[in-house]
């Protein structure tokens, strides 16, 4: 049973770290916009300009 | 004369040489919108932030001080087809946010306990009937302590501030059983765990603590969530005035930075935002928004304008005044008061469940102990088994029971144009009996139409259109809009208060009054329809009459036949002439209507319907109407009414058709029935649990179990509420 003193500890402490990250994700306004959140994962991104410029030159 | 756009009202600093601001913007509802939005503004030069919240529709912009001037961002953003508009936050919808976020944080908070007690809890329940030693448990349960108790003095105090303020108004509510309840269930818990005793309930104080703090938050979301669109349609109609900043030269700036004693212009064709008397100028104005008389008023030098009258003809100059001043609106917020006041008399389904239960389970707590007493138990143990039954009976599924059905009502009903601005409108809404119609903006459209287009030649009709590009009076534009004329005539004049003229291939054209174009008697001819507003039209020698008034809403006749049709009593009351009032109830079918109504009338007929024990919906849009939407049981307004209205009525409807009415109706029946069920399947499972609490064989693990079960069977009955067969 000795083994508790190291998994008690250790659950408790997994736990606060999920509450931890819980609030900062809170305080860091995450929670703000869901609907837009939802969409954002599936949009795609537009390469940035300089990159698309590589890109034509890459196919000549 | 040189008009600029001044927003500076609503830019804040955001940093060292930043700015930010904050518009809301109307039609983003993908992320197509979103990407095109963002792409748009970032790409302008000095934009360091361009974040589009699809939530509440609303873009956040930042870019370095002074380079930008904020109007450019919203013609950029009508370039990209979007009617965008600077918003403030209101301190009402400011402490919603806040009060939203520490909710989520107490459900944070209560949810990780819960994890973490129910983990240490599982293993003493199977260790119970195994082999685990008493020093395990105990140390077990010690842990739990130390969880539970901080974590309930944290998550617990929504429930515990709202209790403390209801005790200390000599009244109750649901908080105050819950507050006693968790408060007994832990301080017995730990009296328990020093007697190193075999059950501690812990893990259900803090799971019932969690289970009420999704209910609070659920129905602090849907609140969030009305008063942020509610929000942006205020910022939305732009309330902006042309203020004189020099004698010659003018500045269109917010309403909120206008002050007494200002003096604005008021173009034709262009909607007063404040009250004020006309200084200079002479024109007819249109007040059907605060008086629903749909005659014109002429407004000359001397005369006292109000929020919301709309400028026909000419261009008028007035000196704004102190809103207290103004006689009509003092009279009409007077009546809103009385009206407001009778209303908070309405007592919620669910404080009157509250006001039923508390007293009820504190004396079967109480009785239990005694009647365990009287039987020959101990002290102990008899008052061990009274807070079982508090800890069993505590309103968990109670607390669920109503907010869960209304958030998904609610969001039902937003799907289909209805917007929510008070929480228990639903269960009004549901009881309503007879609906009260105001007739112009409610039951027409806000915006005029044609009547008669089929009637003249399809090019000479196109010419008008066109010919009425050049015009500001809203006759013209609903001209122009009909012949779907797009590229005006270039050399035409406006002459005020008269009409447009123009020369084409040689020939004169001429749109406006019928003396304008010589057509009198052609008018004095014609059978004219009694509401209907005339222009004329002259091409050369031709004569020819436009005639234009408010129709009716499209799906109009359909929407009183479905509420008849629902045995729902409907009529019309409506400010204006008599003439006007009688056609619109003769096409809907409409057999019971008054004309000619002044605001206290409606009241007193409203009062009267009342007094037969008839629940009235009040359908109404104009400032007139704001006392009465307040008198009625319930009340709605379209999303074009006057300010004070909208801030009234229960509910909004977006759109050009009615249909949202009946829908709103069908989907708070359904919600209203939704909610009586989880009441009742709530008390059902305590008139199940109480009797085996009461014989003191409840353990920490079936009030667990009876606990979640009962909250995710109400949370399921709930999903019902989205499926309202459509019928209009």
């Amino acid at each position: 049973m000795e083994i508790l003193v190291i998994l008690v500890p250790l659950a408790l402490g997994l736990g606060l770290a999920g509450l931890a990250a819980f609030l900062w994700s809170l305080r860091s306004g995450q929670y703000d916009d869901l609907d837009g959140a939802a969409w954002r994962a599936i949009a795609d991104d537009e390469p940035p300009p300089e990159t698309k410029a590589d890109l034509a030159q890459a196919k000549r | 004369m040189q008009v600029t756009r001044d927003f500076s009202h609503y830019v804040k600093e955001a940093g060292p040489g930043l700015q930010h601001i904050d518009l809301a913007v109307e039609g983003v509802h993908c992320a197509g919108c979103m990407a095109k939005i963002e792409r748009g503004l970032s790409a302008m030069p000095d934009v360091t932030l361009a974040r589009v919240n699809l939530t509440n529709r609303r873009v956040a912009l930042e870019w370095k001080e002074g380079s930008l001037d904020p109007a450019r961002f919203i013609d950029r953003l009508a370039e990209l087809g979007y009617k965008a508009y600077p918003f403030e936050t209101a301190s009402a919808e400011a402490t919603e946010v806040a009060e939203s976020r520490f909710l989520l944080r107490c459900l944070g908070v209560a949810a990780f306990a819960t994890m973490n007690v129910m983990m240490l809890s599982i293993p003493v329940w199977s260790g119970n009937v195994s082999d685990m030693l008493p020093e395990q448990r105990d140390f077990f349960h010690w842990l739990s302590a130390l969880i539970a108790l901080p974590a309930a003095a944290y998550a617990g105090q929504p429930f515990f501030r709202s209790a403390w303020r209801a005790l200390s108004n000599k009244t109750t509510n649901m908080d105050v059983p819950i507050s006693i309840g968790v408060c007994l269930a832990l301080g017995m818990s730990v009296v328990e765990t020093i007697h190193h005793a075999e059950h501690a309930y812990f893990d259900a104080a803090i799971m019932l603590l969690t289970f009420l703090l999704v209910g609070r938050f659920l129905d602090q979301n849907m609140r969030r969530r009305t008063r942020a669109v509610a929000g942006n349609l205020a910022a939305l109609k732009a309330e902006t005035a042309a203020k004189f900043v020099s004698p010659g030269e003018i500045s269109q700036v917010p309403v909120a930075a206008i002050h007494p004693g200002d003096i604005v212009l008021l173009r034709p064709g262009e909607r007063c935002a404040v009250d004020g008397t006309v200084i200079e100028g002479r024109s007819e104005i249109d007040q059907s928004l605060i008086t629903g008389e749909t005659l014109y008023v002429t407004a000359e030098r001397g005369t006292p304008v109000y929020a919301g009258s709309m400028n026909v003809s000419g261009t008028l100059r007035v000196r704004v005044s102190a809103a207290s001043e103004a006689t009509l609106l003092a009279e009409i917020t007077r009546l809103l008061d009385n009206a407001l006041q009778a209303r908070s008399r309405y007592m919620r389904l669910a404080d009157r469940a509250s006001r039923l239960y508390a007293p009820v389970v504190h004396a079967a707590a109480l009785l239990t102990v005694l009647g365990w007493v009287f039987w020959g138990a101990s002290w102990h143990d008899a008052i061990v088994t009274g807070v079982a039954v508090l800890i069993i009976t505590c309103p968990c599924a109670l607390g669920l029971a109503i907010p869960t059905v209304q958030t998904v009502a609610s969001g039902a009903m937003f799907k289909s144009g209805v917007l929510l601005n008070s929480g228990d409108a639903i269960e009004r809404l549901a009881e309503a009996d007879h609906v009260i119609f105001d007739k112009t903006g409610t039951l027409t459209l806000p915006d005029l139409e044609v009547v008669n287009a089929s009637g003249i030649p399809a090019d000479v009709f196109k010419l008008a259109g066109q010919l009425a590009l050049s015009s500001h009076h809203p006759v013209a534009a609903a001209v122009a809009q009909a012949a779907g004329a797009r590229s005006p005539i270039l050399s035409a004049v406006e002459e005020a208060g008269q009409g447009v003229w123009a020369t084409v291939d040689g020939v004169e054209i001429r749109l406006g009054r019928p003396s304008f174009c010589g057509a009198e008697q052609l008018v004095k001819d014609a059978d004219l329809d009694p509401e209907a507003s005339v222009v004329a039209f002259s091409k050369g020698a031709e004569r020819f009459i436009i005639s234009v008034r408010q129709g009716l809403r499209p799906d109009a006749k359909a929407v009183i036949a479905a509420l008849q049709a629902r045995k729902i009593g409907v009529e019309i009351l409506s400010g204006d002439r008599e003439a006007a009032v009688t056609a619109a109830a003769r096409a809907l079918g409409v057999v019971e209507w008054r004309a000619g109504v002044t605001p206290a009338d409606k009241i007193a007929r409203i009062e009267a319907l009342k007094a037969r024990g008839m629940k009235v919906l009040m359908v109404g849009d104009g400032m007139n109407d704001a006392p009465s939407l307040a008198a009625a049981h319930v009340s709605m307004s379209p999303i074009s009414a006057a300010h004070l209205s909208q801030a009234t009525a229960d509910l909004v409807f977006l759109g050009k058709p009615l249909g949202p009415v009946v829908a709103a109706i069908d989907f708070s029946r359904k919600a209203l029935h939704l909610m009586r069920q989880n009441l009742w399947l709530a008390i059902g499972y305590n008139f199940l649990a109480v009797p085996i609490a009461i014989s003191g064989i409840v353990t920490p693990l079936i009030a667990a179990a009876a606990m979640s079960g009962s909250s995710i069977l109400v949370m399921l009955n709930a999903l019902r509420a989205r499926n309202v067969a459509r019928r209009v």
